[in-house]
This record gives C-alpha cells, structure tokens and sequence, in this order.
C-alpha cells in the first residue's frame, strides 16, 4: 500500500473534552496499523509531542483530516479551532461534546461567575480568604503570565467555526469511525457537507430489541435504580426515562444491551431542530393522566427535565442557554 | 422596542376548532382587545409541540399563549389533553432555563368564548407588560 498514493495526513484534537474521544480512537487497537498504513499522525496531544506551534508552521489546508472533540469552553478552545479549521481540508465534529456541546455543554445552566465564584470560593474543600481569582493575564516578576479566558458560554464546534462533518456519540463507536476513516481512505464518495456521518437516521426506538407495545401508558416515573429491570420490556413502559425516541440510532444501542436507558449521546434524528423538546413531547404523550394536579404529580418525578433531556445538547438546544 | 412604551409581542396558538373561532367570534362580535397577539392557528392544541414553544421564545417573543378546546371537547378526543401535558412539562423546564413560567400560559377557549378570549388577551399582555421584555432572544445573540 505504502508508495501506491500519498498517504493522509491525520489530525486529533481535544478541547474541552474528557479525553474518552480520544481513547474510542485509540481502541481501533491492532487496526491502528492500517490506519498507520494509510496515513500519518501529525497531530494529537493524547498520542504524540506535537505542539501548537506545529500546527501554527503548516501550510493552511495541509491536514486533510482533523478529528475535533470536545466543545468550546475557553479561548485556547476556540484558537485550536480556528488554527485547525484553517490548517484541515476536513473537519470532523467527533463525539457529543464538539457535536453538540455534551456534557460540559450542561455548564450553560450557569454563569460564568456562578462558576468561578462556586469553584474558587464556595466549595467545601476550598480555602480562599482572600477570592484569588485566576485571570487571563497575570504580571509577575519573571514576566507576564497567560492563561485561556474562561468563557461565559460552551459551545459547540460548529458554533464556532465551519464544520464538514459530524461523528455523534459519547464516545463515538469505533467501528463506526473506522467506517467513516475507510471511507475517505477508499476515495468513496462521501455524503454532503454537514452531514451527520457514522450513524442512522432512523431513531433509537426503531433499531431497539426490547418488547415494545404500542400503549405506553405512564402514571409514575422511576429512577433506573428505583425499579428492578425485568430487562426485556421497553425501558419507557416500565415508567424509566430512555431517550430513545428522541435520539439518533447507529451506536448499536449499547447502553440498552447493558439494561441502562439511553441518554442520547448521539443527539436529535434528522430533522429534529431541539432533542429536549422533542423528548418532553414524548413523554407528555405517554403520561396517563388527564387532570392538572395528577399531571403535575408524575412530572414531579422528573427531578432535573433540562439536564435530563438536554444532557448533551443544551448549547445547539433552541434556547441554548440559561436565559440572563 | 419602539420609543420608550414596552409593545410586548405574544404568541398565540390556537385550535382550530374551538379557540381560533372563539377569537375569530370577538372580532366579529367586535370586541376590542390588545394588538400585542400574533395568533397562529393550528388544527389542535395536540400539534403545540415544545418545540415550537421554544422557537417562538428565541425568536423574540415576550409571551406565548396556548389555546384548545375545553376538556373533553377536543375535536380529536385528547389532544388537548397533550397540550396539557406538554404545557406542564414545558412550564418546569422553562423555569429551569431562565425563562419566567408567567410568560407560558394555557388557557381553553371555546368557540362561543370571544369575550373570554378577549379578556385572557388582555389580562395576559399587562401580565407580560408587568414581567417586561424577554431576554431569552438578547442572551443567544450575544452567546459566546
């Protein structure tokens, strides 16, 4: 193989992200040797001693593929963006977090200053008398001090700069990605732009092997822990909030095999502009109620709605952001 | 806004069946009310889907009002129960996200009710002028 064409240049990158991107890359395990053979590492912090200032000396549009994961939470975030935006033929939304926001997306249930003043003076482990703050720039005596300024809001990649394609998931599957690298490798012909790639159109529900009726009729939720699983029955008609008719199927429903409920990682199927909405409008279908106050009370078991619905998805959600 | 007067703009989405020509019947009946209501009328109360909330929101709206069929006079049987629901729901995650649960309100409007509908629009636009201008379109603009 090596010779026959010049190999890809590959590149991934970890913004605001925990790092379980990068290791569903790495669990390509001995397939990393044909993914070696077709092309070549030239950037990733989790892997290799790349610094930035390598990518700052490559030729715009010399990476052909960058893998982003992780979402925009500070201004290194957004600077490796923009830097390997303009360094990549292609870049990849990879995992929730650049997709959509994910996990650390939830933090825009806060504010900037609710954050710091909770980390830097109110936890319980923390002693700062006098409210030391870090700040973006700092003069000492050795010189001046930098670092990253710690935005207000998360957002995702494409929020930031211009994405070509998404891989949902949290982490994505790797052999969904190995899909996705064979593709391009191959020179098949890849979808349009801003497609989601590496997984379904159809939702969860349709692809899910549990015992579906079609009376789901719900006067109490639970906790998964406060029911036992018979772990055959839909999770949603033993009354346990699944996110599968609200999310994009492809991930080989792994948590439903494992007897968990779906989360949603893989985000909205096409065509659905807000998962949380389209997930409350699924649920306000199934409760088997029909006065206020008996409404009122199975809602009441549905402790956090926005972290639950939103759990990836509250920064490319409709309303994004707690509203201040 | 224009000038110094707070306009609120509300959106109003009413059934079909009954709240549209309950609306439709105070026009008719020629009963004034405030012009702050844009109504968008929908074949039933069941087709609010969150979404649509949620998009009139960050598109600017200061209120949204839902309207439906009384209980039980739904044209399609339960959709306005739905409605109910979803409203319920919806009412828990705005409050959550930031947005005043005033600004949401269900009503049910019948198609006799113009006077109701006349008076719920009014009472609802001093309820909005009260909580003054939404801030949920300013917070995404200036999201970063």
């Amino acid at each position: 193989m090596a010779g026959d064409k010049p190999k890809l240049k590959l590149a991934v990158y970890w913004a605001a992200a925990c790092g379980g991107c990068c290791v569903s890359v790495l669990d390509v395990h001995e397939k990393l040797f044909d993914v070696v053979s077709a092309a070549d590492l030239v950037f990733w912090p989790i892997a290799l001693d790349t610094k930035y200032e390598d990518v700052e000396n490559m030729p715009d549009k010399y990476i052909d593929l960058t893998l982003f994961n992780g979402a925009v939470r500070n201004s290194e975030n957004e600077h490796m963006a923009r830097l390997l935006r303009k360094k990549s033929k292609t870049l990849v939304a990879y995992g929730s977090c650049a997709h959509m926001g994910g996990i650390p997306g939830l933090a825009n249930f806060s504010t900037r200053e609710e954050i710091l003043r909770r980390v830097f003076e109110e936890t319980e482990s923390v002693v700062n008398t006098d409210k030391i703050r870090p700040v973006p720039e700092y003069t000492a005596k050795e010189g001046v001090l930098e670092i990253p300024e710690f935005y207000n809001d998360v957002r995702s990649l494409s929020l930031v700069v211009d994405v070509d394609y998404y891989i949902p998931g949290c982490p994505p599957q790797t052999e969904r990605l190995l899909e996705v690298f064979t593709a391009i490798v191959t020179g098949a012909e890849l979808p349009p732009k801003g497609s989601v790639v590496g997984a379904d159109n159809k939702t969860q529900c349709e692809e899910c092997t549990r015992k579906k009726s079609e009376n789901k009729k719900i006067k109490k939720f639970y906790r998964p822990w406060e029911i036992k699983d018979d772990g055959e029955t839909c999770f949603l008609e033993q009354g346990v909030i699944c996110m599968g008719p609200a999310t994009r199927a492809g991930c080989g429903h792994r948590c439903i095999k494992g007897n968990a409920p779906c989360r949603g990682c893989y985000g909205p199927p096409s065509g659905a502009i807000d998962p949380g909405a389209k997930m409350m409008s699924a649920i306000a279908g199934i409760i088997d109620e029909k006065e206020p106050e008996e409404i009122s009370r199975v809602i009441e078991d549905i402790a956090d709605p926005g972290g639950y619905f939103y759990r990836f998805s509250l920064p490319v959600s409709l309303i994004r952001r707690k509203v201040q | 806004m224009d000038g110094l007067e707070f306009k609120p703009r509300i959106v109003a989405f009413l059934c079909n069946w009954c709240s549209y020509t309950g609306a439709d019947l105070a026009g008719t009946s020629r009963i004034e009310y405030k012009a702050n209501v844009r109504a968008i009328r929908l074949m039933c109360s069941g087709r609010i889907e969150p979404t649509l909330v949620l998009k009139a929101f960050s598109k600017g709206a200061d209120g949204v009002l839902l309207c439906g069929c009384h209980p039980g006079d739904c044209h399609y049987q339960e959709g306005n129960y739905r409605c109910l629901r979803r409203y319920l729901l919806l009412q828990k995650y705005i409050k959550q996200i930031g947005i005043e649960p005033e600004r949401l309100k269900l009503e049910w409007i019948s198609a006799s009710e113009g006077k109701q509908f006349a008076d719920l629009v009014n009472s609802f636009t001093e309820t909005i002028i009260e909580l003054g201008p939404s801030k949920t379109k300013q917070t995404i603009t200036v999201f970063k």
